[in-house]
């Protein structure tokens, strides 16, 4: 069992399990196309997720506190991004795809705008005064979603509202029987984009530094001279404009959504958070590309498990690694 | 105040609904080692985390070369030049060593000399300086909880318990390197190690029960066995 473990280790260790559920649906499904599909879709909407969770897993890590209120800037982003897409119709249905690019941009921008400003409401009225206390943080997040959600339904109604998608970015890419959606290649890239750019902050900067050092231990930072609460609205707005920057893209993928979908996508949100490891930014990149491939390979294989299939992984991967795949903190 | 670097007067600290310091009363001289003693329990750490501001005293005054530290924020009392070693090392696992000893370091650039100076002193820090924390040995890793506490100019360095769980050839070490750090700053230590703090210390403060029931110079509580019955219950010839 030790050689196995070391085995594993050499070869990626826990990086290697996206590879080896390709591997074993490869097999279960049988087809390539249709696997390379599949894959492409699941890298996709893990990209997405990504965005939605990594917020949460660092407001988690490194401010302790539990948001049950994350999926509203989720909502909010999604709703925020189609309703620019929809000002800026004219730039997104046209045939220009510099047009059809900046209008998106724009739409996923002031998405992350919004997001972040009602992030910094949310911190300054709503967790500021229940630092410390878990049971409040959960009622009065939970709370301020439903505030939340009811303001989104006041302002954008109940019906479900379609997303136009930019002309660019419609249709697929057909390689032989390979059929990969143009919009999930585009989401694959942002997502990768803005792991990188969180991944040079964390890693190459001062502010990185004290961040991945106040996931371990806030305490130690603010005795080494650091104001570690200054940094905490920082790290909320962050991480609300990066939901709503999901929520944004989400929607584009979904053409058509209502008030629920972020509460919708935050049962996938919290099992990435969970399997990834809190606070740990390349957790929850692996945790949400390991979602997004077992929901597209279990909803073609067997639509009815497909939710049941990602609980199942998080609680094997609990009882594998109780601290998370790669958690921020190392005991 | 004068020749003192700290003074604590009459602190109480409460933690939840416990009374754990009853007027605490402690003078430290500026430069050299000065250690408190005391069985498990008796408020030796929680004195340390009230200076240090991690705690708060709900009465008396903690004064730091003349400025009132009592009710100061713990990031304010670290830039007035105060250090905190803790007594689970506070070393960032996930951090590899160079970055743990770049946070201490007040525009995140190293004094070159000073680096020197602190990787000659602890050499295993030079050795791993690009490995992640967690993968150091206990021994190790107090070696970078206090090479971090010393890659700036210290006024006061507060360590809790520094030898507890290392091996006595790693404890010898830590005896040399702490008469070295006492040479230019000073250092209070909370200490259950007699031998340790008897080799180390100038001045020692016995605490029990949140209470300050013994102060005096070192060297007169190694040498008296009665004084060693009295406040510690154990004498120089057990501890060995």
């Amino acid at each position: 069992m030790k050689d196995l473990n070391a085995t594993f280790e050499r070869f990626g260790g826990v990086m290697l399990l996206p590879v080896i559920l390709a591997i074993i649906a490869f097999v279960l499904i049988g087809r390539p196309a249709t696997w390379i599909t599949l894959t492409a879709a699941g890298l996709a909407m893990g990209m997405m997720i990504f965005l939605m969770a990594s917020g949460l897993s660092l407001i988690f890590g490194l401010m302790d506190v539990l948001n049950f209120s994350h999926s509203a800037f989720v909502t909010a982003g999604a709703f925020v991004g189609a309703t620019v897409l929809g000002w800026l119709t004219l730039w997104i249905a046209g045939s220009n795809p510099v047009l059809n690019i900046v209008g998106l941009l724009m739409a996923i921008a002031v998405a992350a705008v919004v997001g972040g400003l009602i992030g910094w409401f949310f911190e300054r009225v709503i967790i500021k005064p229940v630092y410390g206390d878990h049971l409040r943080q959960i009622l009065i997040t939970v709370g301020g979603l439903i505030v939340a959600e009811e303001l989104i339904l006041m302002i954008w109604g109940g019906a479900p509202l379609p997303v136009p998608r930019p002309e660019v970015l419609t249709g697929s890419f057909i390689i032989g029987e390979v059929s990969i959606e143009v919009y999930r290649v585009f989401a694959f890239g942002l997502g990768a984009l803005v792991y990188l750019g969180l991944y040079l902050v964390l890693d190459r900067t001062r502010v990185g530094l004290l961040i991945r050092a106040g996931v371990e231990n806030r305490e130690m930072v603010e005795a080494l001279g650091f104001r570690i609460d200054r940094l905490f609205i920082g790290v909320f707005m962050a991480g609300s404009a990066l939901a709503a920057m999901g929520g944004a893209m989400w929607a584009g993928y979904q053409g058509l959504i209502t008030a629920s979908l972020g509460a919708e996508m935050m049962i996938l949100v919290f099992i990435v958070v969970i399997i990834g490891g809190l606070g740990s930014i390349r957790g929850s990149l692996l945790g949400a590309v390991l979602v997004g491939l077992m929901a597209n390979y279990v909803g073609f294989l067997s639509p009815k498990v497909a939710l049941l299939s990602n609980m199942i992984l998080m609680m094997a991967i609990l009882l594998w690694r109780p601290w998370g795949l790669l958690p921020a903190v190392k005991r | 105040m004068s020749g003192m670097i700290l003074r604590l007067d009459d602190v109480h600290t409460d933690i939840a609904q416990y009374h754990i310091l009853h007027g605490v009363h402690l003078d430290v001289p500026e430069g050299g080692v000065h250690v408190i003693l005391g069985r498990n329990g008796a408020g030796k750490t929680t004195t340390l985390r009230t200076i240090m501001g991690l705690w708060r005293a709900r009465k008396g005054a903690v004064i730091f070369k003349h400025h009132d530290i009592t009710r100061m924020h713990v990031s304010d009392i670290a830039r007035l030049g105060v250090a905190f070693v803790p007594e689970n090392m506070g070393v960032f696992g996930g951090l590899t060593v160079a970055e743990n000893m770049r946070l201490a370091t007040r525009d995140g650039s190293f004094d070159t000399a000073r680096l020197d100076r602190v990787q000659t002193l602890f050499p295993p820090l030079k050795t791993f300086w690009d490995k992640q924390a967690h993968a150091l040995s206990g021994g190790q890793k107090q070696m970078l909880a206090i090479a971090r506490a010393i890659i700036e100019r210290r006024e006061l360095i507060l360590i809790d318990e520094p030898t507890k769980g290392l091996a006595p050839a790693i404890i010898r070490d830590m005896i040399v390197a702490f008469r070295e750090i006492a040479a230019e700053t000073t250092v209070l230590l909370v200490e259950q190690n007699f031998r340790f703090a008897g080799a180390l210390g100038q001045t020692v403060a016995v605490i029990d029960d949140g209470r300050m029931v013994h102060h005096g110079q070192m060297a007169e509580l190694v040498e008296s066995q009665k004084l060693q019955d009295r406040y510690l219950g154990l004498s120089m010839a057990a501890a060995e």
